[in-house]
């Protein structure tokens, strides 16, 4: 059974059409990110399901149980805000504690399953501090066993690791992977940023305008974008507009291909003029011009370096130029 | 170059200052144990504590006092109540004219009092209520809910929407989430606007002159008293009880808004 399904749901918020015909499945037990530049509907798609927005039209369910009209109160989902939304009166433990004495669990054993939880993001003995006398990292994991102590059977991520630095994201990137292989609930996750989504699920909604341009498994979302949008948006792929692939392949269709799979060649189907290099570190950067249409290929350090000018072929092998739908 | 240690001649100037403004307390304090009750004499002729005694014995001062507690006391809860509900409406939801509201709600206080006691006696007077209790109640209430609104819809912008979401979300309904999370949140400022709505309503004088009738408050029955010359200390001693019953809540409230700075700053 599918633990969250939308059957064209919408959400409209006067003229503004937040969320638009969306149909999705995530079924039990998956890490599901839901990616997009804002404003693109992932986040009303997360408050629908947490049961803060009402669906304009469509049907959610939930485990198969009808939840459009359940206040979210009543559902068996826990979110993670963005802003974490720690109760600035009370000290961590009565954080973690609050869903099980709103579900009347007696002090003692309350406070037992959140020193539990709190052992479980590893702030053992951080009970008695206040929310405020914590860093950001730490509000956070308050935030992550504060849910996850109610045991939801889907947990809610609103771009949670937003806030961190860049290398506190990366460690907790792989401690909410872990949890969620421990514990085996189903996390949506909202992100803006590709890397995390596609480092962390297991499948990825692309959404744009309100709806969903691609759904897919990182490695689809990535090599496999089947419109320009999703080229683009995910890490930054050469779009070649359908008028220059017509001419290489033969159909008229856009068509996207990774910076680090294009090759300078003597020879080649294409020629391109070389406008900068940038070093990267692990590679070189070079953007090129394409009649007309601006490409970047990546090169590993030990391929020879053009200058700028310089007019090259370029080339990639057979499959890694990859066909896609016109328009967005 | 900036100086840390300011001029002689601006400190003499800001003794001053201090002087002028405080100093009539003081000889109102001086006032009420002098032995002279006819005419206020510097020096005062000599010091007794007999004025304590002798108000402690006047009923009329006691009515007045009676008065003016329960006024301030039922202005206060009414502000409270709507003072907060107003606030919770205003930060808490849009509507059409919400602005509007906030500035009709904070108009009387910038409204001179003159004005405000006028309306409401006129008001009063079309109507055909008769004065009573409830009428200094009725124009006290229109600034202590001012206050009582300030203060929360402070408090409410301070306190992110996301904390009614998460407990929400935690399982709580309106109720316990009124009650476990908004309460315990906006508790502070609603102690603070209580207060001073008191203070602020305990030595009101220009409303209530419009609203009072023959009713007198404390601070009216003060106003009276000067032209008599009878047992004028009498007046000094009960300008005492009236600055710190005033001044506490006013201090108290001003102690407990620099508590919550850290408290309230932690949105995130």
């Amino acid at each position: 059974m599918s633990a969250v399904s939308f059957d064209h749901v919408s959400r409209h918020f006067g003229e503004v059409k937040a969320v638009d015909g969306v149909s999705l499945d995530i079924p039990e037990g998956e890490f599901f990110a839901m990616l997009g530049p804002s404003g693109s509907g992932k986040t009303t798609c997360l408050r629908l399901i947490a049961g803060f927005e009402r669906p304009t039209s469509g049907r959610i369910s939930i485990f198969g149980e009808q939840v459009a009209d359940l206040p979210p109160y009543k559902r068996h989902v826990n979110t993670v805000f963005q802003d974490y939304a720690l109760f600035p009166h009370l000290n961590v433990i009565d954080n973690v504690a609050y869903g099980l004495m709103i579900a009347g669990q007696g002090r003692k054993a309350r406070h037992a399953a959140a020193e539990q939880a709190l052992e479980m993001v590893r702030l053992g003995g951080y009970g008695t501090r206040k929310p405020s006398e914590l860093s950001g990292g730490q509000r956070q994991r308050v935030a992550l066993a504060r849910a996850l102590v109610n045991k939801p059977r889907v947990l809610l991520l609103d771009e949670p690791l937003g806030a961190l630095d860049l290398k506190l994201r990366e460690q907790m990137q792989e401690e909410l992977k872990g949890l969620q292989r421990q514990l085996g609930i189903t996390f949506v996750f909202v992100t803006h940023d590709q890397g995390e989504a596609l480092s962390m699920a297991d499948r990825v909604a692309v959404f744009n305008e309100g709806r969903i341009i691609q759904v897919g498994a990182p490695e689809d979302i990535y090599f496999r974008p089947e419109v320009p949008f999703v080229a683009d948006f995910v890490g930054s792929s050469n779009v070649l507009p359908a008028p220059l692939v017509a001419r290489l392949t033969g159909t008229e269709s856009p068509a996207a291909i990774r910076p680090e799979r294009v090759r300078l060649a003597g020879e080649g189907p294409l020629k391109a003029v070389v406008t900068g290099l940038s070093f990267l570190g692990l590679s070189t950067r070079v953007t090129l011009d394409v009649e007309g249409t601006r490409m970047t290929a990546l090169l590993p350090q030990d391929a020879a370096r053009p200058t700028v000018g310089e007019t090259v072929a370029l080339a990639w092998a057979e499959g890694d130029l990859h066909l896609m739908r016109g328009g967005a | 170059m900036h100086s840390d240690r300011a001029s002689l001649g601006l400190k003499i100037a800001a003794a001053a200052g201090l002087l002028f403004l405080h100093l009539p307390i003081l000889l109102i304090f001086v006032y009420a144990f002098t032995t002279e009750e006819k005419s206020f004499q510097w020096p005062p002729p000599g010091l007794t504590l007999k004025w304590f005694a002798v108000t402690w014995n006047r009923p009329d001062v006691w009515e007045a006092l009676g008065l003016s507690v329960k006024v301030a006391s039922i202005s206060t809860v009414i502000a409270l109540i709507l003072g907060s509900l107003c606030a919770a409406a205003v930060s808490r939801t849009r509507f059409f004219g919400r602005e509007t509201i906030s500035l009709l709600v904070i108009l009387p206080i910038a409204l001179p009092g003159v004005v405000t006691g006028i309306a409401l006696r006129s008001a009063f007077s079309i109507a055909d209520i008769p004065f009573s209790t409830w009428t200094i109640v009725l124009g006290h209430a229109t600034f202590c809910v001012v206050i009582v609104y300030n203060n929360a819809v402070a408090r409410f912008r301070r306190t992110s929407g996301s904390l009614i979401e998460a407990s929400m979300d935690l399982g709580a309904n309106m109720f316990q989430t009124l009650r476990h999370v908004i309460l315990p949140n906006i508790a502070t400022a609603l102690v603070v606007g209580g207060m001073l709505a008191f203070a602020l309503s305990f030595d009101e004088v220009i409303v209530t002159t419009f609203t009072a009738g023959q009713q007198q408050t404390l601070p009216i029955w003060m106003l009276e008293e000067l032209v008599r010359p009878r047992e004028r200390p009498v007046t000094n001693v009960v300008a005492m009880v009236v600055v710190l019953v005033t001044m506490l809540p006013i201090l108290g409230a001003y102690y407990l808004t620099r508590g919550t700075e850290a408290v309230a700053g932690q949105g995130k």
